[in-house]
């Protein structure tokens, strides 16, 4: 049993250190760890900057640009940049639709897709859920039908993150309705210029807008846009998902969340004293300070258990749904920190170019509609139920 | 025992309940929500008309002589509509604290014109610093000539933007936390060195800050006797936390509601997901908090009209206590119920959830009467 870092990681993680420390621009951190917005140009940005190190890509065989970092050193990765406010890189071109292209699609679409998603060239969104299928995926009704040396494409997609940037969206469309549901969906890439792709803002409770509806209307795609083969779509897609529901965890985004909850707490008054010495508010926030220690460990032991290169299993939905609930008690801590002042929705001191005086705290703005914003972690990525129904087949043989 | 309401209060409740169900379907909400005074003053006036603003008010004042249980039955319905106009600040805490202790010229002036709904009044009691306690007050209070000069910062005054007229706590004497010493002014708005803040609310209603800059006011602002509105101020607001416990308690029914014809209509893996025990039973344990949340409304409903006490005191922090996790849980699991639909803006039930989270921060959330409540262990 040793759990320390060797020396080759603990000099990886001083490389790490130095890097964010010199290269990390400071107003895209400061948004990252006080909630702010974050405009596309912020993700842009941060993006070239790690390409431009060889860190972007860190999924990727290095013939294709990638890096080749360990389960540690990757860990080590996400929470020291958790820990200094970078952004968490959009997954959908450089984690999910890559690692797809590279194990199942041709050369063709490798030696085209990959470097425009290093370049920025391209940004990609999911194209998965549909109104009528959200955990149960594989019902999905969106229909492709082979006509010459295309596709045509009808249906509807839901809860597109980020479409609103992308010019392109990766699918799972049906090509086959004789078959059972998961034999007849194909992995489809879909340029969304062109000509019956509407994408349609859906606003979130905290007024954001993060996700949209994609509608294809007759949607002509080229036949060489298809992944791997026609109707293996749906083991193109668990591959991905087990790449989504390993970062899901979100371990050092929440210590990075809790140093900030204790730094609100810290400022904020009760009876005259700061709330971080409250004996009730205390003793929540060490509880949850508790609870992701235990987290951050089993996170680490299943790294360590996958340090092959391999890919987690069910452990990962476990720690999704650990990780997902611990987030979700910060956020709901940090909005308790304001006590009435967790009523004022202050928009405007969302951006961080607002110079006006603050209502509350410097940081209160964004601590409510957060709260908000997070219950969605618990739905998306597989909803926690989901998980929880993964783990009791594939773990307890239930 | 009997835990039904009379004839009168029946009728009472089903009089808001039709005239929330004709006029706040919820894309109206949404569009009062969104105007520049962020509710209907049409409502506003027909609660008026109906003579609901003087449901508590006593009957030489033009008032219903309403007891607890009225206001509860007025404000379940209210909860259940989402609405936005403030019932709760002008006539049950604003009325209440003028009732209480206001002196004849002031009842005269006011109280009339609260029953009719013919003005509209927002209370300032908390400040920056003070995290729900209202006597952690640092605004002050000066004697100035026969009147008072104010100066200081009131926090989150729900409606304060449209209100005519604003009813503050500062310290006239000792220092800050003492529960001596507070003393309660009627502001006019627009009074020299009054300043707003205005913003909208997370659960879209709005409301402003009130910044005090060498307010000048009149021996007759003064509500009460100098130093001594502590105990006025401390009973009203259980009024309030009552009334608030009865509006989330309409909001949890229609959340639940919500989900539960959500979970018999959607469909996955080609069953109803109300098929699946594990919702099934989320959906039992979401049921059994309204229970305990409407036993506490009817129990916070049935002293908050009782003479100050501390077994008055307990029940009422022990209600918004259960009242806070209730709403939470409800407020949370409608969400997850219902999946991603469930947190768009366009749908109702986001809308009910961040109420039913926003009413724990007001008055109280469920720590703070927590901590009431277990000073208050002994007291029986």
């Amino acid at each position: 049993m040793n759990m320390n870092y060797t020396a080759d990681e603990l000099a990886f993680r001083d490389e790490v250190r130095t890097f964010l420390e010199e290269k990390l621009p400071a107003d895209i951190a400061s948004k990252v760890k006080e909630g702010r917005r974050m405009s596309r140009d912020d993700h842009e940005r941060w993006q070239q900057i790690l390409v431009k190190q060889g860190w972007y890509a860190t999924h990727w065989p290095e013939e294709y640009g990638g890096v080749k970092w360990t389960a540690v050193q990757k860990h080590i990765w996400d929470e020291e940049s958790c820990r200094y406010g970078a952004p968490r890189s959009i997954p959908f071109g450089v984690n999910m639709v890559a690692p797809v292209i590279i194990k199942f699609g041709s050369e063709e679409q490798k030696q085209h897709y990959l470097p425009r998603i290093l370049s920025g060239e391209d940004w990609w969104c999911q194209g998965y859920s549909e109104p009528g299928s959200g955990s149960d995926l594989a019902s999905l009704k969106t229909r492709a039908v082979r006509d010459g040396d295309h596709y045509i494409v009808n249906g509807q997609k839901t809860w597109t993150t980020l479409g609103q940037h992308a010019n392109m969206i990766f699918c799972l469309v049906r090509t086959n309705t004789e078959v059972k549901a998961q034999e007849g969906i194909s992995f489809l890439l879909i340029d969304m210029n062109t000509p019956g792709v509407t994408v349609r803002p859906i606003i979130t409770l905290d007024g954001e807008h993060e996700v949209n509806e994609v509608f294809f209307d007759d949607v002509k795609v080229p036949v060489e846009n298809l992944v791997g083969d026609e109707d293996k779509g749906w083991t193109y897609a668990k591959y991905l998902l087990t790449y989504e529901r390993t970062g899901l965890a979100g371990i050092g985004a929440s210590k990075a969340a809790l140093s900030h909850l204790k730094a609100i707490a810290g400022r904020q008054k009760k009876n005259g004293r700061p709330l971080i010495e409250d004996p009730t508010f205390a003793q929540r926030v060490a509880q949850v300070e508790i609870d992701l220690m235990a987290a951050s460990i089993s996170n680490l032991r299943i790294i360590a258990s996958v340090e092959g290169g391999g890919v987690p299993g069910a452990e990962s939905s476990m720690l999704k749904v650990r990780g997902t609930e611990l987030r979700q008690a910060i956020t709901d801590l940090s909005r308790r920190a304001l006590g009435p002042y967790a009523q004022p929705f202050v928009e405007e001191e969302l951006a961080l170019e607002f110079e006006g005086d603050h209502l509350s705290d410097p940081d209160g703005a964004a601590l409510s509609p957060q709260y908000f914003n997070m219950r969605k972690l618990s739905i998306f990525g597989g909803s926690n139920e989901i998980q929880k129904n993964i783990v009791t087949k594939m773990i307890l043989g239930l | 025992m009997d835990f039904n309401l009379n004839e009168e209060q029946q009728m009472l409740q089903d009089t808001v309940a039709r005239l929330v169900r004709g006029e706040y379907e919820f894309e109206k909400r949404l569009k009062y929500s969104e105007s520049e005074l962020g509710y209907s003053e049409e409502f506003w006036k027909q609660l008026g008309e109906l003579g609901l603003c003087a449901v508590p008010f006593p009957e030489e004042l033009g008032g219903f002589g309403g007891s607890g249980v009225d206001v509860q039955s007025v404000m379940t319905e209210l909860g259940r509509g989402l609405c936005l106009e403030p019932y709760m600040q002008t006539v049950v805490l604003g009325g209440g604290l003028i009732s209480q202790a206001g002196n004849n010229n002031q009842k005269e002036e006011w109280l009339s014109r609260i029953a009719t709904g013919d003005i509209k009044i927002a209370v300032g009691l908390d400040e920056p610093q003070s995290h729900y306690n209202l006597n952690d007050v640092e605004t002050r209070a000066e004697k100035s000539g026969s009147g008072y000069v104010l100066n200081g910062r009131k926090g989150v005054l729900i409606g304060g933007h449209a209100a005519d007229l604003i009813l503050v706590s500062a310290r006239t004497s000792g220092d800050s936390r003492d529960a001596d010493g507070l003393s309660l002014f009627a502001i006019d708005p627009n009074a020299e060195g009054v300043e707003r803040r205005v913003y909208p609310t997370m659960d879209g209603a709005k409301g402003c800050d009130v910044f005090l800059n060498n307010v000048q006011v009149g021996a007759d602002a003064l509500i009460g006797e100098e130093g001594q509105a502590g105990a006025a101020i401390h009973y009203q607001t259980g009024r309030a936390v009552a009334a608030l416990c009865a509006e989330a308690v309409g909001a949890m029914e229609e959340a639940i509601k919500l989900t539960l014809d959500y979970l018999k209509t959607r469909k996955q893996f080609g069953v109803p997901i109300g098929k699946f025990q594990v919702l099934q039973h989320r959906m039992v344990d979401m049921s059994s908090e309204l229970e305990q949340a409407r036993s506490m409304s009817i129990l916070a409903a049935s002293v908050a009209n009782d003479d100050a006490s501390d077994e008055r005191d307990r029940i009422l922090a022990a209600a918004k206590n259960v009242i806070g996790r209730a709403g939470q849980f409800i407020a949370e699991q409608s969400i997850q119920l219902h999946g991603g639909i469930g947190m768009t803006w366009e749908y109702s039930l986001a809308h009910y959830a961040k109420r039913l989270i926003m009413i724990n921060h007001q008055f109280g959330d469920d720590d703070f009467h927590l901590e009431q409540y277990a000073s208050l262990l002994q007291a029986s």
